[in-house]
């Protein structure tokens, strides 16, 4: 090409350094990486939507299952989740904020700010942690029928959920855990529950207050109170008693929305987490002062856009998780 | 590299002196934005939950546009996106906007079908 005749404008087109997006290399890849990950993200939730529509006049309602703050007793819905949120969100701006004193040169103010999001991002983790623990331990306990189906118990003085230790009776019988090496090598219980199926029964037959409350969300966007004879007919369909929640069982409703929200929360868990490891390793280069030495502060401002992503990404998890 | 920024939000309604400034504005914004929703959440209120838009309840719609609002502020102010190129702007944000957008048309109408097939089929699954 040396060889034809060029016009300026010819050369400035063609004769490299064009930057027609702006952004460097570093910057492009990240907002591509961003790209597919978000259509990741999307594919999850857009699945759960679908489980969702799917089972629409069954779906657990979240108001419901995540009510608890660590260190309080007692039904506080969201409020812990929303916390969360606001964490997240103060670490996003503590890292907008390092992405700014970056390209001021101010490096003490980068590591400073670094620092707090790093923090905010351990806390967020820690309490995702919890929420974990929590959601797979349980709250009050079930019974699953022969379909799959959830039956949950109210008391119905006062209206509100019953656990299975408020009405159970203790029978003289002993329930060993199923283990692979006692029967088909195929077949094992994951754990033992507090009550057997015959200790819920009878004690649900001897506590006349108790009633079942299904799955199914009335007009009133509530759940459907069974009267005492509904009750008791439809208990005889229970298999077994369901405490907490994991992959197969899950006393809140239906299993998917276990499913659901340990891929989605772990995924994106798993993506702070990593957030949080590369900030770290970020937070470091700014101490030893490699980025003073480049003269720029543009790989702080890279994983700032990760780690916005991830906020941005916990907004719509918040939002489709929780809210609606 | 962008080093200078736009500080103006809300179309200029609102207009910052220095990016840190605009920083904590935003933040306050999506503050109060997260606290509008988690006081919709906890109340729900009953003329939102009762009237439908389109086969929703308003107050998931409510809460719907509420989180683009956010998303928008998070990717505008604290990912720049305001000050880069439009094109690379468009690239960015279009994209994945036309492929969620069909995505969820083609699993939320197939997901009703199935729903039907539930309801009206001859299998029983409720039991």
């Amino acid at each position: 090409m040396d060889t034809t005749v060029t016009t300026g404008t010819e050369d400035s087109v063609w004769g490299g350094g064009n930057r027609p997006l702006g952004a460097s290399y570093g910057k492009l890849m990240m907002w591509f990486f961003i790209v597919s990950d978000a259509l990741t993200f999307s594919g999850f939730l857009v699945s759960y939507g679908f489980s969702r529509f799917k089972f629409i006049e069954t779906w657990p309602i979240a108001d419901e299952v995540f009510t608890h703050v660590p260190f309080f007793h007692g039904n506080y819905p969201m409020y812990y989740v929303a916390f969360m949120t606001f964490i997240l969100i103060m670490s996003s701006v503590t890292m907008v904020l390092a992405v700014d004193a970056g390209h001021k040169m101010k490096q003490n103010s980068v590591i400073i700010y670094m620092f707090l999001t790093i923090i905010g991002g351990a806390i967020f983790v820690g309490s995702q942690a919890w929420e974990w623990a929590t959601f797979i331990k349980g709250d009050y306990g079930a019974v699953e029928t022969k379909g799959g189906r959830i039956l949950q118990f109210v008391n119905a003085e006062t209206g509100e959920r019953a656990a299975l230790a408020d009405f159970a009776t203790t029978l003289p019988e002993e329930r060993v855990k199923h283990l692979k090496s006692e029967g088909i090598w195929f077949e094992q219980e994951g754990y033992k529950t507090s009550f057997s199926l015959n200790e819920v029964v009878e004690g649900f037959k001897a506590t006349p207050n108790i009633l079942i409350r299904t799955e199914t969300i009335t007009e009133e966007g509530e759940k459907t109170l069974l009267n005492r004879e509904e009750s008791l007919a439809k208990l005889l369909d229970g298999t077994q008693v369901v405490e907490g929640a994991n992959l197969i069982h899950n006393e809140y409703g239906s299993r998917l929305f276990a499913d659901f929200f340990f891929f989605i929360t772990g995924f994106h868990g798993f993506h702070v987490f990593s957030g949080v490891v590369i900030n770290i390793i970020i937070f470091f280069n700014v101490i030893l002062g490699t980025y003073e030495r480049r003269g720029h502060y543009e790989m702080v401002e890279k994983v700032g856009l990760y780690w916005h992503f991830v906020d941005l990404v916990w907004v719509f998890v918040f939002t489709f998780f929780y809210l609606v | 590299m962008a080093h200078e920024h736009k500080l103006e939000i809300f179309r200029g309604l609102v207009k910052f002196k220095s990016n840190v400034q605009k920083i904590w504005g935003v933040l306050i914004f999506l503050t109060i934005v997260t606290a509008v929703e988690v006081a919709l959440g906890i109340t729900k209120p009953r003329f939102l939950t009762h009237n439908y838009f389109i086969g929703m309840k308003l107050l998931n719609w409510i809460f719907i546009v509420l989180t683009l609002v956010k998303a928008y502020y998070i990717t505008w102010d604290f990912m720049h996106m305001r000050d880069e190129k439009s094109s690379l702007r468009r690239a960015v944000v279009w994209t994945p906007i036309f492929l969620v957008c069909y995505l969820i048309f083609i699993l939320l109408f197939e997901a009703d079908y199935i729903y039907n097939v539930f309801k009206d089929g001859f299998m029983a699954w409720n039991f």
